[in-house]
């Protein structure tokens, strides 16, 4: 795994820290980690070089403040400039008035383009539409089959015929007309963008359908190269918005930038997981802190809004907060995240977090585990853990089908955290009434206060 | 890896979401560094994919596009007639663009600045060459070759794995055609039973090559397909089964764990998987490391396919996965027919790199 940008730029800032003002040597040093942190994220290297260079016309001769943490500051910098990049005019999607509104799909093999093909129609349908889909793939194996299963997983028709590509968009679009579908959405072969044949194909089915919207579908992972293959699309297709796939993955996504500031076009929806709802609005902000790999605080935020009561989360919290927090409240809590999805991946997404917890895996049976720990407890043992002898651990560990050493483990990395979160707690309380607010100044003080005494362990 | 993180975790992770800010928790525990063991090298019969004269030919054309980004800039450096700081700029910039990453451009770079420093090379086209026998050093000594064991009881089993729409089932296809030229009776175990009709694909390319195919039912477990596949094969006295496995992205605990699964139950019959082969995309960018990384720490990853070379992406990445964690790239995807999956020329990937035509 690479650096975030704050772990990078934290080695220079040590440094720094104390002069009034940058020195044009220290804001090259900090340059340099920029660049490297954006080439990491696979940002396009003709792109990191103009975002460098803007960014050194802000940062040089800012002061750097006492009060403000100075790396902070410049990534507020960087991240602003990210999001004014990545954002700008959003995709608004208007429907044709004459139905059906078409949508073309089109990318490299692989991208994603059957299965955001499907997400999309998913999409449509949440929004009230009809849509009717297209199989226009027919130069991969199946393709056709894949997007007749995912056409009735979703409920939504699918029409494809054999030949030539071109003949069955056009038929795809006279049925659509004819069944009453108010949203076509043609899925294409995947090409390479420097097959002149297959792109004059693709050229052609756009001209027989004549798209509303010309989607690009753009794997997440992609790398240096997806500029290329972006001006090459939108040559020839003038593309009207991207679709970014795979954003599930742990690719940093810069690819999201280059193509974006290369062709100009909106990033319209990307793809968050592999099941066929899994698939949202773009959000500039977020990107920008992902390819800056300072986590994605706001999809975890809104993840945790959808399962949570406020009112809950809010007494939890305070519990946490005064050292009451009690195992059967984690039980429940545990019992909400799952809710969310999987631990690891939300584990990701905290921003902060060293490496190798980021990389740390909860698997299923492990929460299962913990899970049957607790409830072989009792009830006052839940609320007093300390009162567990060996006996009781006998009792619980048979109970649970673990090991005493199971139970140890979970009593006492349950009583460090209680530890922990009374200390941070404390901290809290001196950032003022903010404690709850993710971006109040509570929790500056709580991260700091946790960063600057490591539990013992 | 230590078990107890996990468990602070969830236990963090409780506490975190509820209070939905970061907690930065310093650890002094490091984690051990994920060992790649070597791919057992017990070939007894090494069989080269294709034969090497038509592979050369492909290889130098496809790469053509490969050259072309490197070209111009190595030629600009060697148009310049001393070496100075744009120089590096340039070949920086051309590594990069290959997407071979910062760390490797930087650990390829900067030995050969202190070369130039003390005048051991003093001449831009010496700088060339010296960067291209750094990088092809660094590749060669590998064994390339498909790792098929005649020794062992029961099918060998080769085993595809990587992220979704890598090009696994394209590869597998190819493969399968290869082999059955060679020769060998192919099974293909249909082990992608996630995506919509991945099996119907599949069952294409086992009719293209002359393979048979064993197939489970869709969303069936695909640990207990393989299996089924490797038995059938064992009592039908088929040489080689060919599983197939569906896309994931590397940082899905849960699939990876299926993936785990699928290579530990494949071997509980009689056959012995003797090659896991990831399948990268040479699109991928920086991510490929994390792939590699982690699919190589789940199944044992003994090679590299490399597909879609023939775009006008450079696979540089795989110069990264192979020297930094020692999966040697076996195979290159040059096209869409069954002929264009081809033997990994190193010197040539290197050659064509710092070509200046």
């Amino acid at each position: 795994m690479f650096d975030n940008l704050s772990d990078r730029l934290g080695g220079v800032f040590k440094r720094i820290r104390g002069k009034g003002r940058l020195t044009e040597a220290d804001v090259n040093e900090m340059l340099a980690e920029i660049r490297t942190a954006l080439l990491e994220a696979d940002v396009n290297i003709g792109v990191v070089r103009d975002v460098v260079e803007r960014i050194r016309v802000q940062a040089v001769g800012s002061k750097v403040s006492e009060a403000l943490d100075p790396g902070q500051q410049i990534i507020k910098i960087v991240n602003a400039e990210l999001v004014a990049m990545l954002g700008g005019e959003t995709l608004k999607i208007s429907y044709a008035s004459q139905p059906p509104t078409v949508v073309l799909m089109a990318g490299l093999q692989g991208s994603g383009k059957t299965t955001s093909a499907a997400k999309l129609a998913s999409w449509f349908k949440a929004q009230g539409r009809n849509p009717l889909l297209v199989g226009a793939d027919l130069q991969r194996p199946a393709a056709v089959e894949q997007l007749k299963v995912l056409g009735a997983q979703l409920n939504v028709p699918v029409f494809s015929a054999p030949g030539d590509p071109v003949q069955t968009a056009a038929a795809g679009l006279a049925e659509a007309k004819r069944l009453g579908r108010d949203v076509l959405i043609v899925d294409t072969a995947g090409r390479l963008a420097i097959d002149t044949e297959m792109m004059q194909q693709v050229s052609d089915i756009s001209a027989a359908v004549k798209p509303d919207y010309t989607f690009l579908v753009v794997d997440a992972m992609t790398g240096q190269d997806a500029v290329n293959v972006a001006k090459a699309f939108d040559e020839t297709l003038a593309i009207s918005g991207v679709i970014l796939s795979k954003l599930d993955g742990d690719a940093r996504g810069g690819a999201a930038l280059s193509v974006k500031e290369v062709i100009g076009k909106p990033i319209a929806f990307a793809a968050t997981g592999e099941k066929l709802d899994a698939f949202e609005q773009f959000h500039p902000d977020r990107m920008a802190s992902r390819i800056l790999g300072m986590g994605d605080m706001l999809t975890l935020i809104e993840q945790a809004e959808k399962v949570y009561e406020k009112d809950e989360a809010e007494k939890a919290a305070a519990k946490l907060m005064e050292g009451e927090f009690t195992l059967d409240d984690f039980l429940d809590q545990l019992q909400q995240l799952k809710k969310m999805g999987n631990l690891s991946s939300m584990m990701g997404m905290l921003p902060g977090m060293p490496k190798e917890m980021k990389n740390a895996q909860i698997s299923d049976d492990m929460v299962k585990s913990t899970e049957a720990i607790i409830r072989s407890m009792t009830p006052e043992e839940r609320r007093k853990p300390e009162i567990i002898n060996g006996s009781r651990r006998q009792r619980i560990a048979t109970g649970s089908g673990t090991q005493i050493a199971d139970v140890n483990k979970l009593v006492k990395q349950f009583s460090e955290m209680q530890k922990m979160m009374k200390r941070m707690g404390g901290g809290g309380k001196k950032g003022g009434k903010g404690g709850l607010n993710p971006f109040g100044g509570g929790g500056m003080d709580l991260a700091a206060a946790l960063g600057s005494r490591p539990p013992s362990r | 890896m230590n078990s107890s993180y996990p468990l602070i975790f969830l236990i963090l992770a409780a506490v975190v979401v509820v209070f939905g800010f970061g907690v930065v928790l310093q650890s002094r525990r490091k984690k051990p560094t994920p060992v790649i063991k070597a791919a057992p090298k017990k070939v007894v019969a090494p069989e080269p994919v294709v034969e090497a004269a038509p592979v050369v030919e492909v290889v130098v054309e496809k790469k053509r596009s490969f050259k072309n980004v490197l070209a111009g800039a190595v030629s600009s450096v060697l148009g310049r007639g001393e070496i100075n700081d744009t120089s590096w700029d340039d070949l920086e910039e051309a590594l990069l663009r290959a997407d071979v990453g910062v760390k490797v451009a930087q650990a390829l770079l900067e030995p050969l600045r202190a070369r130039v420093k003390a005048k051991e090379i003093s001449t831009p086209a010496e700088l060339i060459t010296a960067l291209q026998n750094d990088m092809a050093s660094r590749l060669v000594g590998t064994n390339r070759e498909l790792n098929f064991d005649t020794s062992i009881d029961g099918p060998n089993i080769w085993l595809m794995v990587g992220v979704n729409g890598a090009g696994k089932t394209t590869s597998l296809g190819k493969i399968s055609a290869q082999q059955v030229a060679l020769g060998r009776k192919v099974l293909m175990a249909a082990g992608d039973t996630f995506r919509a009709a991945a099996g119907e694909q599949l069952q294409t390319w086992a009719e293209r090559s002359g393979a048979e195919i064993i197939r489970g039912a869709e969303g069936s477990d695909p640990s207990s397909v393989i299996f089924d596949a490797v038995q059938a094969a064992n009592a039908r006295k088929f040489d080689l089964v060919l599983a197939d496995t569906a896309g994931r992205l590397q940082n899905n605990t849960n699939l990876m764990e299926e993936l785990r699964k699928v290579r530990r139950v494949a071997e509980k019959g009689a056959g012995t998987v003797t090659e896991t082969l990831l399948v990268i995309d040479a699109t991928t960018g920086q991510n490929g490391l994390s792939q590699a990384r982690l699919f190589a720490d789940a199944t044992q990853v003994t090679g590299v396919v490399l597909t879609k070379l023939d775009g006008s992406s450079k696979g540089g990445i795989v110069f990264a996965i192979e020297t930094e964690l020692g999966i040697p790239v076996k195979l290159v995807g040059l096209g869409e027919t069954m002929e264009d999956l081809v033997a990994f020329n190193p010197t040539e990937f290197v050659e064509a790199l710092c070509s200046t035509t």
